[in-house]
């Protein structure tokens, strides 16, 4: 890998960004940005990561999350029981952002990172890759299955004073990607993909880069 | 750095937002799509400072009702009890789980609050072509892009309240409307720091736009 020039993100200082070492990591001087990372092994890992993501993600949804018992009665919530509660509770505006992040996002986020990650095997990769790598990018702060761990262990103790909860399987499935998601993200290269991927352009432009 | 440090929009090259490729517009005045990855390129992001005022603004009005209406109503056989954000909190403190009630408090007070706070700060210093502290004000975008969707604790916390305690007609408990406003706010904070472009903290005092757009 040679010198490849490249501008900040964060703020647009140009430099060289120098050939990483597996596992290292380059920061902007300027404004500390981080530019570039090395992952040991940037496309296998996260595919693997990926698919057990996926399986994760499907035992989380279809599984309870908790049950509860109290004065003789049961009751359990699933993850979309949750969001159709506050939809049937007249709610319907926070109920659709409420499945989006624990849901639509990150099920979009590992549908599409699978697809990148299995459609850049075999190189120059088509270009509907792009597309979906830029969607998988726009999904990820929108992706919040690690706060809403958090937020049913709030609720968690705070029925605890009212009723006997118990954590079901979905419950141990969301601690897992939780753990997961971070994963894939942490060992994945996008520019690994953006060297693969056929550019939309053909045609010869004044690009500095290679 | 250096005096010799240079943007790439002062050299005429366009970073794309998606694919990190620079490139060279033919036509400055409209640089198009990226020849790689094929996303939408500009110099800044559009409109970046007058986007993200509106939506701070919408953020801001939408967090005072979203801490004084209820987020949560109880309702049991004898009695009719209204939470808001704030009484939540204090009802965890009180039943003796105070690092929750901290984490609760962090998460839906002090984070929407301080976000507000920052990027009205960092929009007023941008607006005034502020040099002072450029290091800092990058590390404090970077810091509320990072923690701003933890706001959202709120939210499921409710959510997974709500749709538990259904034990009718003994116990129930709803959301109040100060869920949706409080939602509201979370939601347009985030839209507000990805419309807010940090290289506008950088941009101050070079005078790169004379050459094109």
């Amino acid at each position: 890998m040679s010198l490849e020039t490249v501008a900040c993100p964060a703020c647009d200082l140009l430099q060289h960004v120098p050939p990483l070492a597996p596992g290292a990591k380059a920061r902007c001087p300027r404004c500390g940005e981080p530019l570039a990372s090395r992952p040991v092994d940037p496309l296998d890992r996260p595919l693997a990561l990926t698919v057990a993501a996926a399986i994760v993600f499907i035992i989380a949804n279809t599984q309870p999350l908790m049950g509860l018992e109290a004065v003789g009665r049961q009751a359990s919530t699933t993850i979309l029981g949750g969001a159709y509660e506050m939809w049937a509770q007249g709610r319907e505006l926070t109920a659709m952002v409420v499945a989006f992040c624990v849901v639509i996002a990150p099920a979009s986020y590992i549908a599409f990172m699978l697809t990148v990650l299995l459609a850049v095997r075999r190189p120059p990769a088509p270009h509907w890759v792009a597309e979906l790598l830029r969607w998988a990018d726009f999904m990820k702060p929108w992706s919040m299955s690690e706060v809403m761990m958090l937020g049913i262990l709030v609720a968690l103790v705070k029925i605890a004073e009212l009723a006997t909860v118990t954590p079901g399987i979905g419950m141990y499935a969301v601690g897992l990607l939780v753990i997961l998601l971070p994963a894939i993200m942490v060992n994945f290269d996008p520019g690994e993909v953006w060297r693969r991927v056929e550019w939309a352009d053909g045609a010869a432009c004044a690009v500095l880069e290679r | 750095m250096s005096a010799t440090a240079r943007s790439g929009a002062e050299t005429g090259l366009v970073s794309c937002e998606t694919c990190g490729l620079l490139s060279r517009p033919a036509h400055p005045a409209h640089p198009g799509h990226c020849p790689r990855c094929g996303g939408g390129i500009e110099w800044r992001r559009r409109d970046s400072v007058q986007r993200t005022w509106a939506l701070l603004i919408g953020a801001a009005i939408c967090y005072i009702p979203a801490n004084i209406l209820p987020v949560l109503r109880t309702n049991t056989v004898v009695s009719s009890d209204a939470d808001t954000i704030m009484s939540g909190a204090i009802f965890l403190y009180m039943s003796g789980s105070w690092p929750l009630a901290v984490i609760v408090l962090v998460a839906s007070v002090m984070i929407p609050l301080g976000k507000l706070v920052a990027l009205a700060y960092l929009l007023i210093t941008v607006q005034r072509g502020s040099v002072a502290s450029n290091r800092d004000r990058a590390r404090l975008y970077r810091l509320i892009e990072i923690i701003g969707r933890w706001s959202m604790l709120d939210v499921f916390v409710d959510t997974f309240t709500v749709a538990l305690i259904q034990l009718q007609p003994l116990m129930s408990v709803e959301p109040g409307p100060g869920v949706v406003f409080f939602m509201a706010v979370v939601v347009l904070t985030m839209l507000a720091v990805k419309s807010f472009d940090p290289r506008l903290i950088w941009d101050a005092g070079r005078n790169w736009q004379d050459g094109h757009a």
